[in-house]
């Protein structure tokens, strides 16, 4: 690595705690942040000579704070900064800030960091651009170019939402277990809500979105750190993992869509898929279930077939349906609906789906699964008023063409005369 | 003599390296590894997956499981074993046992992500 690569890779692992710190003292999200750009300029001058401090987060939050506290007795007194020779003696303090630094602080500090982010007020997408902004330390160029809009728009939702955090009041004190729990939940939505930000992007938006499904899994860890012994954690981490592990077969060269059954399973990255597994397999040790666990042990009976048809649908049918119980919805249902055709045919699961058309009746998928039911019993004319309604509702190319290919198949075999014809 | 040589680092920082920073380390250490190899003095290899993964079996009467990584500093690392086993329950079954016969101290647990069974060193 050249030297500004292990700086930044040093900057970036450390932030989060250097952030939350520095939010402690300060109280002051903007504050917490110019202090913490601060310490970094200085790091970027003072580490290439002096090498890597021990702890580079005690290093940035005692510079950041000093720094800050300059910046205040400048704009009274007009002094100047202290010169860098000050700056690049901190070693002998440092040793002395590494003992003042309470181990349990800080982890409380990255959690009120991360949680003052999904504040219940702000919509999805600004609970997660500040938490890129912030916590990840992602540029607003960076965040606006995965969100697809542009600089200024960013910049101005990232500004609102600061805004709003700061009026609301931050949760300073330290929580109690329950308020613990609580935040954990909360900022555990938010990950999964980044990495579905990246999961769900499609086409040429895939590669550019690619990096907030890596920042996702990059916070789960951190929180899994923190919280080693919560199995739902374990389950988010694991989930996140084992769906990033297909993302190069997810996509064909023209950006289109390749569904589960049709993916080349040599280009899973084994390595997440061990790290996901190893993990579930540490939560179900725990025997408390919820649906993050649920859904990463799906994700892992998926990953465990290493062809199509050695899935086990019986263990997902059985997976579905407890996470039906626990987070009852219709799109649980329908998912459900899927590994019931595989264990006891379409007729089955066509029931199943039927009571839900009223509350689908605008969804993508349900139209897609229905018409995919029908079709394999047979009932093209049905399939294809299915397949149309799909079209109508697909959110991105990729899957209209997805339902176009099935649509092609159904003419195909609906017509062979015709396309006999035309290959005369 | 074999001597074993034991892996410590920031996970923080080793986490935040981009997988081309990840490549890039992994290639350089793979030339001194060939280079040992190629001598007949390499042995086993592995890469462990993140500390998040880890289990700790105190073997404390009676043996108490942990998630995490062992993290007390009382104690020296003094030796490792790499098992083969189904999933965690049969790892921690293992080291219920050899923890009944050896009765102090603990066994981290660590799925190992990368293994390179290496040649025989002398």
């Amino acid at each position: 690595m050249t030297d500004t690569a292990w700086i930044d890779a040093a900057l970036t692992s450390a932030r989060p705690q250097a952030v939350g710190a520095l939010l402690r003292y300060f109280r002051n999200l903007d504050t917490a942040e110019e202090a913490f750009q601060n310490a970094c300029l200085r790091a970027l001058k003072s580490w290439p000579h002096n090498g890597p401090p021990r702890d580079p987060a005690a290093w940035l939050i005692m510079v950041g704070r000093n720094a800050a506290i300059d910046d205040v007795r400048r704009s009274h007194k007009q002094e100047a900064l202290p010169d860098d020779a000050v700056i690049s003696d901190l070693d002998d303090a440092e040793e002395e800030l590494a003992d003042r630094l309470d181990g349990s602080h800080y982890r409380d500090d990255i959690l009120r960091l991360l949680f003052i982010c999904c504040h219940p007020d702000l919509p999805a997408t600004q609970q997660i651009a500040l938490a890129l902004r912030i916590v990840s330390g992602l540029s607003v160029k960076q965040i606006a170019r995965a969100f697809l809009v542009s600089e200024p728009a960013m910049e101005q939702r990232i500004t609102r939402a600061k805004a709003k955090v700061a009026n609301a009041g931050v949760p300073f004190e330290t929580p109690g277990a329950v308020e613990r729990s609580e935040r954990l939940a909360a900022v555990a939505a938010m990950i999964y809500l980044i990495f579905n930000e990246g999961y769900s992007a499609s086409g040429e938006t895939s590669e550019i979105r690619k990096p907030l499904c890596e920042e996702a899994i990059r916070l789960a860890r951190l929180l899994l750190r923190l919280f080693q012994s919560e199995p739902e954690i374990m389950g988010l981490a694991a989930l996140l993992l084992l769906q990033h592990a297909r993302a190069a077969a997810r996509f064909d060269a023209s950006g289109e869509l390749i569904l589960l059954d049709d993916q080349d399973r040599t280009l899973w990255n084994q390595k997440l898929i061990a790290e996901g597994a190893a993990l579930i397999d540490k939560a179900i040790r725990h025997h408390r279930s919820g649906p993050y666990q649920v859904q990463a042990a799906i994700a892992a009976l998926h990953s465990r077939a290493a062809k199509p048809e050695d899935t086990d649908w019986a263990q997902i049918d059985l997976l579905y349906g407890a996470l039906e119980l626990m987070q009852p919805s219709p799109v649980v249902t329908l998912n459900r609906a899927v590994a019931v055709s595989k264990v006891r045919g379409p007729e089955a699961a066509l029931q199943m789906i039927e009571p839900l058309a009223e509350r689908l009746s605008n969804y993508f998928h349900y139209f897609g699964v229905r018409g995919a039911f029908l079709m394999q019993l047979g009932r093209n004319e049905e399939a294809r008023v299915a397949f149309d309604r799909a079209i109508a509702l697909a959110n991105t190319s990729a899957e209209a063409a997805h339902i176009r290919m099935h649509l092609d198949r159904l003419i195909r075999d609906s017509q062979p005369s015709a396309t006999t014809a035309t290959k005369k | 003599m074999l001597y074993a040589l034991l892996c410590y680092h920031d996970e923080d920082f080793v986490g935040s390296w981009s997988k081309e920073q990840d490549a890039a380390v992994m290639s350089k250490l793979s030339v001194v590894q060939d280079r040992l190899k190629k001598e007949g003095r390499l042995g086993p290899v592995a890469r462990l997956l993140p500390t998040t993964a880890a289990t700790t079996l105190r073997k404390d009467d009676p043996p108490l499981v942990l998630d995490g990584p062992y993290a007390e500093t009382k104690e020296q690392l003094l030796g490792f074993y790499i098992i083969d086993c189904e999933n965690l329950d049969a790892a921690v079954d293992v080291a219920r046992e050899l923890g009944a016969a050896n009765p102090g101290g603990a066994y981290e647990i660590r799925p190992v992500g990368l293994f390179e069974p290496g040649g025989k060193a002398k």
